[in-house]
């Protein structure tokens, strides 16, 4: 057999069985409810068909030097390879009865599904491979097309599905600005309507192959032409707008979504504490939420009034620095023993520092303290009473009147004068107010001399140590200091909830969180904030997501480590420090000294 | 002289502390009589069930180590292969088996065919994750292939909840394991006794293939030193894959021993005894076949009589539910102040 065949063999059935993992581990039935474009696809069969003309492109991008015509039956055989381990499901799920004892989501809805709803199962199967042997063709057609056309329908393309998929949400966010009749022409019960959809496509595929055949360059342009102080007013404009924009966000997002922002913003905040830890120092702490449970439960013992609070209750705000303080202790006295460990060993060792909290908070040894797995009820929310709230009544009340007319709003006092953050619309604020005080304290750090302390030993520990940087203080510091920002998601995530328990507290949120600063790019402030969006945000929009997400994280970890370990939004020096090759030719010559 | 910083003040204070609650949670338990009162065969049964515990420890603790040895690396997916195996062939070998009156009339065919589906599956398993996730990685800094090998971690155990479904699965109940066994005396369950035997056979047969056969020589060449194996004709892939196989068939066979005795699994099953067995491969010295075996021993008899021999004494309600604080405080102690093991790091002085 030659080669090429070979490998167009290959590559079918490598994704024939990706294809037929994603039926039989339930995603295809999952995704089957979310319409792309109404009635017409869903997202399963975007999957589905996607792997097809993917096989199809790969098949025919693999052949180097070869006919149209070859490339075509390569790409139609590797189409129909894509089917094959599927269509042999539907063989087995015809002859074995009872297959859905086993495998639990081999059943009708999944056979309907890879049958294309051909009531003879067995044609239907034909029917997919032929269908998945034409989506090959179409595969290699792309492949064919020259870079300049293809680029921007796929932009397009994507722009355009993940609109479809997020249509909920814009038709949440429009519903109270726009009549009923207009809203349905767009939106369908999921997903948009065929015509918008094919509108947005166009539209954006336009605009992308406009903004790449010299857009781009005349924008930046422009940009250069700036004087220096018209650039410095740009930007302050910009970040005003901005600011005034996060502002108004709850408002213009409604109750359920604010609650996802706040789950966001809770996540920002260990993001970017870790990240000190992993991003900066390159110490693998997988530990981390001990500091997010000490924060947690030690609002809860400050501020709860139940058995296991105070008699005399302290207010939120007084406990917020206990929590963490409370925290940055933990971090320290945990940070000791480890401190001589290598890499990965210190990562097992911290990991076990957080399965014995885990444990130790749901036994029954601390049950009389922190009220074992029943957890501690009845923290009140954060509120701000007094003349405080008076005073900043003052101010906010009239502009939230002002914004009323636009259906908008901000934060306001209540009937009793008081300013309570009980809501998520409410808790937004204070999730932002800390996203921004932790954002502007870690810029500060990434730019300091403590930073750069951090960077030398995730370089090298020796050479750190040779250069007389303390890198045992140093490494305490790293781990204190990251604490704190898990102290403090852990302190307001008390009071959002009411009430702990100990299931919260688990090694998962410790891996979302590696997982979120992995994807957003190690030591990245701005890529702690992309990979919280992407990895929590979306997951929480979309329900059928829940069930898969960690699935979604593994591959997340391994697909970002293999083909882009800087990250969606990578840091300058870590970006530089991965494309080395490209940068040694021209570092050479200049280092190299007469 | 080093100087004494204020880091070894507290280490030593730790050491004192863990000392001093073992010291008076015996003196409690065994002077002033708190908690039950066990009599020696309840001590028996203690050491008989953590040792059997162990084994299991140690069948999974040395994939761990093999891997180690070869590739320095954590490979954290590692339960995963073990929860692979052993629920696939829960699902589709042991279940229909039962549901066909095999399993009562064939006990030991049956258990063959569900060893061999499991060892199968676990293996596979392996072979996928070293290849995609592990084998493009090999030349990056040491703590990319343990990030990936978390996401492996992750993907599997959500990958097979998605197969099998996120419900706890039975065991077919095996009648031949049923109840107890006498020996000098001494009264023993038959399945710990099954599960100790069948493990340290599998670990011998292990030992002589390292030690005796072609294929064991070239995987501790690749251990010892990959460019001096691969000038002396050895395919340092091919080894790699095969200790992989190696370990994952270990963990396969441990995957079958522990639904056996727990008789009830799921798609998490993996993760703890994962945790646990690479403590048993640190407590015995990392890279080490003999060290891992003993180190998972000695860890699941730490477990076992652990809590009703000082955290009773302590007066700590419920303390049979710290057993898995106890072996996570073994694997913090050892990683501070023994990391290279009770035995010693075979591999010791070539990574500092």
């Amino acid at each position: 057999m030659n080669e090429e065949l070979r490998g167009t063999i290959k590559t079918g059935l490598i994704a024939g069985i990706v294809t037929l993992s994603l039926g039989m581990i339930g995603i295809l039935v999952a995704f089957n409810e979310r319409f792309i474009v109404t009635d017409v696809v869903t997202l399963a069969d975007l999957l589905l068909f996607g792997m097809a003309v993917a096989a199809g492109y790969l098949a025919a991008n693999s052949l180097k030097q070869s006919s149209v015509v070859s490339k075509l039956l390569h790409g139609g055989l590797a189409g129909v390879l894509t089917g094959m381990p599927t269509f042999l499901l539907i063989l087995l799920a015809r002859s074995w009865e009872d297959i859905r004892s086993s495998f639990i989501n081999v059943g009708p809805d999944l056979l309907d599904i890879v049958t294309l709803n051909n009531a003879n199962e067995i044609m239907g199967g034909i029917l997919l491979m032929v269908v998945f042997g034409v989506l090959g063709l179409v595969g290699v057609g792309i492949a064919l097309l020259p870079e300049r056309f293809r680029r921007p329908i796929f932009m397009g393309l994507t722009w355009s599905v993940g609109s479809g998929v997020m249509s909920d949400i814009l038709s949440g966010i429009l519903r109270p600005r726009l009549s009923t009749d207009t809203l349905r022409s767009l939106f369908g019960n999921t997903g948009l309507q065929p015509v918008p959809f094919t509108v947005l496509f166009v539209v954006l595929t336009a605009v992308f192959f406009w903004w790449q055949q010299g857009g781009q360059t005349r924008y930046h342009a422009l940009r250069q032409n700036l004087t220096p102080s018209q650039q410095k007013n740009t930007r302050r404009i910009s970040i005003s707008l901005l600011v005034i924009f996060l502002f108004i966000l709850p408002s213009l997002l409604g109750v359920y979504l604010s609650e996802i922002f706040n789950e966001v913003g809770r996540f920002v905040l260990m993001g970017l504490g870790l990240n000190i830890a992993i991003g900066l120092a390159g110490l693998l702490d997988l530990g981390y939420v001990t500091n997010f449970a000490v924060g947690a439960y030690i609002m809860a013992l400050l501020t709860s009034s139940s058995e296991f609070g105070l008699d005399n209750p302290w207010s939120f705000w007084l406990a917020v620095p206990i929590c963490i303080l409370a925290a940055m202790f933990t971090g320290f006295i945990l940070a000791l023993p480890v401190l001589k460990m290598r890499g990965d060993y210190l990562a097992i060792a911290t990991l076990g520092f957080g399965e014995i909290i885990r444990v130790l908070a749901r036994s029954d040894a601390l049950k009389p303290v922190i009220g074992g797995a029943q957890g501690i009820l009845q923290i009140p929310a954060a509120q701000i009473g007094g003349f405080l709230s008076q005073t900043l009544g003052y101010v906010l009340n009239p502009i939230n009147s002002f914004l009323e007319r636009f259906e908008l709003g901000i934060l306001a006092t209540n009937n009793n004068g008081e300013i309570v953050f009980g809501n998520p619309p409410q808790l937004y604020y204070l999730f932002i107010l800390a996203s921004l005080l932790m954002l502007f304290i870690s810029r500060r750090l990434n730019n300091s001399r403590t930073g750069r302390r951090w960077m030398a030993i995730r370089e090298d520990e020796d050479v750190a140590a040779a250069m007389g940087i303390n890198t045992t203080n140093a490494k305490v510091l790293a781990f204190t200091l990251s604490a704190a920002s898990g102290g403090l998601a852990g302190a307001i995530f008390a009071a959002k909830l009411g009430s702990i328990f100990p299931s919260s507290f688990e090694l998962l949120i410790s891996i979302n969180v590696l997982a979120l600063i992995i994807v957003g790019g190690l030591g990245s402030i701005p890529g702690v904030i992309v990979g919280a969006f992407a990895l929590v945000g979306i997951p929480q929009l979309l329900s059928e997501f829940a069930e898969f997400r960690l699935l979604l994280y593994g591959i997340a970890l391994i697909v970002m480590m293999l083909v882009r370990p800087e990250g969606l939004w990578p840091s300058e020096v870590h970006r530089r420090e991965i494309h080395r090759e490209g940068d040694d030719e021209t570092a050479v010559p200049v280092s190299v000294k007469p | 002289m080093r100087r004494f910083s204020y880091i070894d003040l507290v280490l030593w204070l730790f050491r004192i502390g863990i000392i001093g609650v073992v010291l008076w949670g015996m003196t409690g338990k065994f002077i002033l009589g708190v908690g039950n009162d066990y009599t020696i065969s309840d001590w028996l049964d203690f050491f008989v069930s953590g040792l059997s515990q162990g084994s299991l420890y140690a069948l999974i603790a040395l994939g761990y180590t093999m891997v180690y040895g070869v590739l320095f690396m954590i490979n954290f997916a590692h339960g995963e292969f073990f929860m692979a195996g052993a629920m696939t062939s829960t699902v589709l070998v042991a279940l229909p088996l039962e549901n066909a009156g095999y399993i009562e009339r064939f006990p030991l065919l049956s258990l063959l065919a569900i060893f061999v589906s499991a060892v199968l599956t676990s293996v596979l398993v392996a072979v996928l994750t070293e290849r995609i996730a592990y084998r493009p990685l090999r030349n990056a800094p040491r703590l990319v292939p343990l990030i990936t090998a978390i996401g492996a971690s992750f993907f599997w155990q959500y990958y097979f909840r998605g197969l099998f479904g996120s419900s706890l699965l039975p065991f077919p109940e095996f009648s031949v394991f049923d109840g107890k066994v006498a020996f000098w005396g001494l009264d023993f369950q038959k399945a710990d006794i099954a599960v100790i035997v069948t493990s340290l056979l599998v670990m011998f047969g292990l030992q002589q293939f390292v030690q005796r056969t072609k294929t064991g020589r070239a995987i501790r060449a690749v251990a010892e030193d990959k460019d001096a194996a691969t000038l002396m004709g050895i395919d340092v892939n091919r080894t790699i894959t095969i200790t992989f196989i190696v370990g994952a068939s270990m963990a396969g066979v441990g995957g079958v021993l522990y639904s056996l005795v727990f008789r009830q699994l799921n798609f998490v099953m993996g993760f703890i005894p994962g945790i646990k067995a690479f403590t048993a491969a640190v407590l015995g010295g990392i890279g080490s076949i003999p060290g891992a075996a003993l180190g998972g021993l000695f860890l699941g008899i730490i477990e076992a009589i652990g809590p009703p021999l000082f955290l009773e004494g302590l007066g700590v309600a419920g303390s049979h539910q710290l057993k898995d604080v106890i072996a996570f405080t073994m694997l913090v102690l050892v990683l501070i102040f023994r990391p290279q093991g009770i035995i010693g790091e075979r591999l010791a002085e070539k990574k500092a």
